[in-house]
């Protein structure tokens, strides 16, 4: 059988994918979003693991509302996206420099 | 090496592999599909920790509904790719160092022997996954259930709110001004002489 251990290494390294692709594709909003959509999948297989191995269905309970709760943010974000898109023809990061932050 | 951990070593090699794919590729519509296919391999993974039920939630609404999503945006958008990679070279190096140095910590830990569970869990039930989920997300669970009902609502509205425009040229009716329209902007009641009766 495969140890517990295998899967979490799996979901550690799709997470460190996740977040050098952060660093490395910093000006493209779509990819950013991306990234996090991957993040979110590195973290639920974390909890179907520790759900298989503990014998406790909460974990899956919990992926079920991540996934729900991740729908509704790529949909506001990519919504937020458009608009921005309709407003200044960019989704560079660079370009978004309104709040002067 | 048994079937199952060759299934196990398969996909997540395939999962890696797109998701590597997913953060190099130049074309932000080939990302998306790298990621598409992440997806897939993750719930064929999924599905050898028998979570037959998230597994397929993760094709059917993750792949059909928010990847499409994603893809209807990407191809919507017309970008600059070019522009969108400068700094690409730049910050790999930057980038590669982080995640190995994540990757590493992570392996430390999770290699120890507090992680080493193995084996098959003895006291499964035997209900099929679906149904076992089922009854603890009606019952035990059923007031976050209606919560994430009410935060899809929310989204909903909220992605419809945020991408209405009203265009000044386009010539449709508003409703709320036709309901509340009175008897007399519409007809005009004329008072006059009765004409003269023919021969």
């Amino acid at each position: 059988m495969i140890p517990l251990s295998h899967y979490l290494i799996v979901a550690a390294i799709l997470f460190s994918i996740a977040v050098a692709g952060i660093f490395i594709n910093r000006k493209n909003l779509i990819v950013l979003l991306m990234c996090i959509e991957l993040m979110l999948l590195a973290v639920n297989l974390n909890f179907i693991a520790f759900s298989w191995y503990l014998h406790d269905l909460a974990g899956q309970v919990f992926v079920f509302f991540i996934l729900t709760v991740a729908a509704a943010e790529a949909a506001i974000g990519l919504a937020i996206l458009v608009v921005l898109f309709r407003n200044r023809r960019s989704i560079n990061v660079i370009d978004l420099d309104d709040m002067k932050g | 090496m048994s079937y199952l951990q060759f299934v196990f070593y398969f996909f997540s090699a395939l999962t890696i592999l797109s998701a590597l794919g997913m953060i190099t590729v130049k074309n932000p519509v080939h990302a998306v599909l790298f990621l598409v296919f992440a997806f897939f391999n993750s719930a064929a993974l999924w599905i050898t920790l028998r979570a037959e039920f998230l597994g397929i939630v993760l094709v059917l609404v993750y792949v059909g509904a928010v990847m499409v999503l994603f893809l209807f945006v990407v191809m919507m958008l017309d970008i600059n790719i070019a522009k969108l990679r400068e700094g690409f070279v730049r910050f790999l190096p930057l980038g590669v160092i982080v995640a190995l140095a994540m990757v590493v910590e992570l392996g430390l830990i999770l290699g120890a022997k507090y992680f080493q569970l193995a084996g098959h869990p003895q006291n499964q039930s035997m209900l099929p996954n679906t149904e076992a989920l089922g009854n603890v997300l009606y019952t035990q669970y059923v007031y976050p259930f209606e919560i994430a009902a009410v935060v899809l609502l929310v989204a909903i509205i909220a992605a419809i709110a945020l991408t209405l425009r009203r265009r000044p040229d386009s010539k449709y009716t508003k409703p709320e001004q036709q309901i509340a329209i009175e008897r007399n902007q519409r007809v005009r009641i004329v008072k006059m002489s009765a004409e003269g009766k023919s021969k």
